[in-house]
């Protein structure tokens, strides 16, 4: 049971903008690191899959298989980005450093280092969203000022899983906690919704089952930006990742004030 | 809303708690709680363990709901008015939460960004703050290099960015070593001489003895007693202790100690003679050559032990 007083709307006040400079001044210091690490894992999926599989099929859905897998890692890595920093990093904050209690013993509420987690989150999801970008049309793919557009798709990725790892961050008695998060709902994520193959060669039970996710409405709308037409349906894809997000995001704040306001 | 650096209440209170509340689940923690800090004083709130220090602050900071009863914080009513109230209060946690990824001055500007003090005076203010804190010439280092003790003293200048009203302290020395605890100690009398409020929590009897003003002894959520150190040893305690031990002190205690002292108890192999008048049982104890024994003034320690009892608290 949880009591009702954690169950009140989220309070705003714009001091969040303090705690995501505090994030950001950290961030700067590693960033070079940080961008790299952003950058590696989906590319090594790029070059060894795009390459290696793409030898056999050389085309998927119309384009080349590297393109094709390249659209799905600007997805895949801001899914992790924000997921990542949303729980590793964050508990990092809340638990071990005790940031956030320091943060609200000043005139911030917990609401609103919740509210600031949540940007930062989403906004590294777009940092690492611009750096596959920026390796995609070194590649030679994604030449059109579509294209942008995936930077602030990029940013709604982030607010979606960086809300659900704000909850798995309320819920986690330790980091090993969040290897269920991993196992269990992002590499299903990952392997359902289009970033390898398309959903079509699915079972029909699992291709209509891809439509609960939020990574495949998200692939839907960057594939089409990334070659350079204009997405179908993009209030319905935008509408699904926002409403996830906005969601997770409240399940996160009423987990996390029965956690810390006791 | 108050402006900026206006005045408290007109009354000079600083704090006011009253009647305040709160229970988890079936326990009750605070259990109508009743006191007040007006402006200059050093207010030490003590208990054992679970005593409820620590709820009545997170109340007091607006942090938790209580349950009932009323809170006002500079001036302001608390949980309503907890942020503005919050801008004037400089808070020491139990437990160090420094930016471990900042150096010192990082540090300062960081926490001063979280109260909105613009930078241009941040930056006036952090000079005399790293001096306070002893750490002038360590203001471009990582805090991971600095001791404990520095990082106390860096905590306790980073509750003071906001230049605060009210000083909230939760068990400020635990963990430091004599030097670091002194250190901290002359910081605090210090900003005491300056005008300073403090609410001070601890169970080192000698850190309330030597900086409250005031203070209070809460034991399961109640307040059992609350005046100045010194009233309060005279009310409750007998002037004298002697300290018995050894292995035969047990048993010179109720053979002789009983009779002789006006209260005694013992502890492990320690027997506490409390006297008014000590000369009986010093007599006594020069006839018992093989008996080690301390004769000293009785302080807030007895007092705490008297009040809250012996028994362990976890």
């Amino acid at each position: 049971m949880i009591a009702a007083v954690y169950f009140r709307p989220p309070e705003f006040s714009l001091r969040w903008i303090h705690v995501w400079r505090r994030n950001l001044l950290v961030w700067k210091k590693l960033a070079i690191a940080s961008v790299l690490g952003n950058i590696a894992d989906p590319l090594l999926y790029m070059l060894a899959l795009g390459y290696g599989i793409g030898a056999f099929v050389p085309e998927v859905g119309g384009m080349k298989y590297i393109a094709f897998i390249g659209t799905g890692m600007v997805c895949q890595s801001a899914m992790f980005t924000s997921s990542f920093e949303a729980m590793y990093s964050a508990f990092s904050r809340m638990h071990m450093q005790r940031t956030w209690e320091a943060i609200i013993n000043a005139p911030l509420s917990l609401d609103d280092v919740m509210f600031a987690e949540w940007m930062w989150a989403a906004s590294k999801a777009v940092v690492s969203t611009a750096a596959i970008l920026a390796v995609i049309l070194l590649l030679g793919f994604g030449h059109s000022w579509l294209a942008v557009w995936v930077l602030p798709l990029g940013f709604l990725i982030g607010l979606t899983f960086g809300a659900f790892g704000l909850v798995m961050n309320a819920l986690a008695p330790g980091y090993d906690f969040f290897t269920y998060f991993f196992t269990l709902v992002l590499t299903p994520m990952l392997l359902l919704s289009g970033v390898f193959f398309p959903v079509a060669q699915m079972p029909p039970a699992l291709a209509a089952a891809a439509e609960f996710l939020p990574l495949k409405h998200a692939i839907d709308l960057a594939r089409p930006l990334l070659t350079g037409t204009a997405p179908a349906a993009v209030a319905l894809h935008v509408a699904v990742l926002f409403a996830y997000a906005c969601v997770a995001y409240f399940a996160a704040l009423v987990l996390t004030r029965r956690r810390l306001l006791k | 809303m108050m402006a900026k650096g206006a005045p408290p209440s007109d009354d000079g209170v600083v704090l006011r708690v009253a009647g305040l509340r709160k229970s988890y689940g079936d326990s009750e923690v605070v259990r109508g709680l009743d006191f007040s800090i007006r402006r200059g004083e050093c207010f030490g709130l003590l208990g054992p363990n679970g005593a409820g220090k620590t709820t009545t602050l997170r109340c007091c900071l607006g942090l938790i709901d209580p349950d009932g009863g009323s809170i006002e914080l500079v001036g302001l009513p608390v949980p309503q008015a907890a942020r503005a109230a919050r801008v004037r209060v400089g808070v020491v946690p139990q437990m160090d939460n420094l930016d471990p990824d900042f150096t010192v001055t990082e540090n300062l500007v960081v926490y001063g960004r979280y109260f909105g003090i613009p930078y241009a005076t941040l930056r006036a203010r952090i000079p005399k703050l790293l001096e306070f804190a002893g750490l002038s010439s360590k203001g471009d280092v990582g805090i991971r290099t600095l001791s404990g003790g520095m990082k106390r003293r860096l905590t306790l200048a980073r509750a003071l960015v906001n230049d605060p009203e009210l000083l909230i302290l939760d068990e400020p020395t635990t963990g430091l070593d004599p030097q670091a605890r002194h250190l901290i100690w002359n910081g605090l009398r210090q900003l005491l001489s300056q005008g300073k409020t403090i609410l001070l929590t601890t169970h080192f009897m000698d850190e309330a003895e030597r900086l409250a003003t005031r203070l209070a002894v809460i034991d399961h959520g109640v307040m059992i007693a609350s005046d100045t150190p010194q009233a309060l040893i005279r009310a409750h305690v007998e002037p004298e202790v002697i300290e018995v031990f050894g292995d035969e002190a047990l048993a010179w205690a109720d053979a002789h100690g009983r009779a002789l002292a006006t209260r005694l108890e013992t502890a492990g192999e320690t027997a506490f003679c409390y006297a008014t008048d000590p000369k009986p049982l010093l007599a006594a104890l020069a006839d018992a050559p093989g008996l080690r024994y301390l004769h000293r003034p009785a302080n807030l320690e007895d007092l705490f032990i008297k009040l809250t009892g012996r028994e362990l608290r976890d």
